[in-house]
């Protein structure tokens, strides 16, 4: 019985290496396949190679000079992309520490119902407002303007950021706003010295996915922005992907530079991330 | 200030009559100054939502309000096909995804290192920014330079078949695409589920006798149900407003045969130049998205699973 057994955890091993080794291929082949293009000088891309034959650097050294025409504001839009995830990320979490702090803490009378209507909007799908947005912006002077491309992805990262902090915020115990207030604080006071402190967990979670969101959004700034100075770096790469004669090695080395930063970011911020991301419990 | 934080003793110990004073101070209502600066707190997203959400809600709704866009695009025979591929991509790629990240999950579970390892390298595909994923696959399907046919080639001597020139094929690339990309995603959300089932239960199975699939049958998915419903809502809506994976993977090709109704609204719009006929087809996803949001809403507010 206890080879039995023993037989039955080796073949559970051998099986827990297959499945692993399938996981991993089946994750990195895509990945494997940008690099495997970045590297390449164009005449080996159009051919039928499994790894690289000659391995270079020189579409990166391109992308880093801006040595093509395509990428000839690559930088700029680098900037423009950082500019929009960072403002995006910086009012999500005031509006959402805001209103949540209103909610929870001051309790607003039909608190209730902003909550829902949050929960609402946060389970709209972003692309069916794409159509009316597009006019909406233009009749709000907004067109080609970062602002409205950061105005909607505010609009859509702020419902989460509502949730997360009000399910943070019932973990800090209301007397320290008791104690606050005996002391004579008023509300801004409680709310800058006492509960966005004590809030920082949540707010690191909820401006990194906002950032994150905010740097891979493509529809909006697609739509939104038109001219070469304002759009972001997804906005390039489709262009690139779409037009005739696409340098492929190129718009894979950009790939690549465009997605290491959210990477690191990603890497850096996953103990706050899955602290708030990982909330879906079982509930016995 | 005095209070300081870091007294969760005291905290503690004072909890209970808080908490009557608190609910008295709820009943009596807001003093006016403080009633002002609730008000004033909540003014920002109240603009935010009125701007941006009700404005355009009610802007699109309007847009797509007219007869004649509903009969423009019923009369695109491209349109029923849209709706067939968005079913399909809904019912294949949302369920087989989340059933994958649940099977997943139980592997993650495992003890060892390398699993651990493991773990870092499978959520890549979801800290990776999407589009250049994407666009990665899009060439990675090519008939004729792509990554995989060239690998058949190498290693079978096989000529795989062009991808993405084929509508089955290149609908199936598409749903293939979008398991990579958000499977690890839901695979964490399981993972943290089963992680907050207690160990007695598996033990208490096991002296009972049942270990396995008995085990996951009789303990683990009675548990997890609940969180994959709500999850499979949760991802069926946002499935049904997804845009990029479709446009950039096959682009709605070939001769348009894959697009879904959040692209082929798009399209319509812009590409169509027709804002009304684009409404429509947004519009005509709303018979299957709200009962779903009415489902999800009920589900959330009863508290059972908190996302």
């Amino acid at each position: 019985m206890s080879s039995g057994h023993l037989v039955r955890r080796r073949l559970g091993d051998a099986g827990a290496w297959l499945v692993g080794l399938i996981v991993l291929i089946w994750t990195l082949l895509p990945l494997y396949n940008m690099v495997l293009v970045a590297v390449q000088q164009k005449e080996d891309v159009f051919a039928s190679n499994v790894w690289p034959p000659h391995p270079t650097l020189e579409s990166f050294i391109i992308v880093f000079k801006e040595g093509y025409w395509y990428l000839e504001h690559f930088w700029l839009q680098m900037g423009n992309s950082l500019y929009i995830g960072v403002a995006v990320a910086l009012l999500t979490l005031f509006i959402g520490a805001l209103t949540s702090f209103s909610i929870g803490r001051l309790r607003v009378p039909m608190g209730w119902l902003v909550t829902n209507t949050a929960l609402l909007t946060y389970v709209i799908p972003m692309s069916f407002l794409a159509i009316p947005f597009y006019r909406i912006m233009k009749s709000y002077g907004l067109a080609d303007n970062a602002w409205s491309v950061i105005a909607v992805e505010v609009t859509f990262a702020t419902p989460y950021a509502i949730f997360i902090f009000q399910q943070y915020a019932g973990s800090i115990p209301r007397e320290l706003d008791e104690a606050a207030r005996i002391d004579g604080a008023s509300p801004p006071q409680i709310f800058f010295r006492i509960y966005l402190p004590l809030m920082a967990p949540a707010l690191v979670a909820v401006g990194t996915y906002a950032l994150l969101l905010a740097w891979n959004e493509y529809l909006y700034a697609f739509l939104l922005l038109s001219s070469d100075q304002t759009i972001t770096v997804p906005v390039t790469l489709g262009k690139f992907l779409n037009s005739d004669e696409a340098p492929w090695n190129y718009l894979m080395a950009a790939s690549i530079v465009f997605a290491l930063p959210p990477l690191a970011i990603y890497y850096i911020f996953r103990r706050y991330m899955s602290a708030g991301l990982t909330m879906g419990g079982v509930k016995g | 200030m005095a209070a300081a934080p870091g007294t969760p003793a005291l905290a503690a110990a004072r909890e209970a009559p808080a908490r009557r004073g608190g609910r008295l101070r709820a009943a009596h209502g807001l003093k006016g100054s403080e009633l002002s600066w609730a008000l004033a707190f909540l003014l920002p997203y109240a603009a935010v939502f009125f701007a941006f959400v009700l404005y355009p809600v009610g802007y699109g709704l309007w847009l797509g309000s007219s007869p004649a866009s509903y009969r423009a695009l019923f009369a695109d025979p491209i349109y029923a096909e849209t709706v067939v591929n968005t079913l399909v991509y809904l019912a294949v790629g949302v369920n087989l995804k989340l059933f994958l990240a649940l099977l997943l999950s139980g592997f993650f579970m495992r003890p060892g290192w390398w699993v651990k390892a493991l773990l870092l390298i499978f959520v890549l595909p979801w800290a990776v920014p999407a589009i250049p994923t994407f666009i990665s696959f899009h060439w990675m399907l090519n008939g004729q330079w792509g990554l995989i046919n060239n690998a058949l080639w190498t290693f079978f001597r096989m000529d795989g078949p062009p991808w993405l020139d084929t509508p089955h094929l290149a609908m199936g690339s598409v749903i293939v695409a979008y398991i990579w990309k958000w499977m690890p995603f839901w695979t964490v959300i399981f993972l943290a589920g089963r992680m907050s089932i207690p160990r007695e239960l598996y033990e208490a199975a096991e002296v009972d006798g049942a270990t396995g699939l008995r085990s996951f049958l009789h303990v683990t998915f009675p548990l997890m149900a609940n969180l994959y419903t709500v999850c499979t809502l949760l991802s069926t809506i946002w499935t049904l407003g997804d845009f990029n994976t479709v446009h950039f993977v096959s682009g709605g090709g070939p001769a348009l045969q894959t697009h879904v109704l959040a692209t082929l609204g798009i399209r319509d719009a812009f590409e169509l130049g027709d804002p009304g006929m684009g409404m429509a087809a947004v519009i005509s996803a709303l018979p299957l998205l709200v009962p779903l949001v009415i489902i999800l809403m009920r589900r959330l507010s009863k508290g059972e699973v908190q996302l």
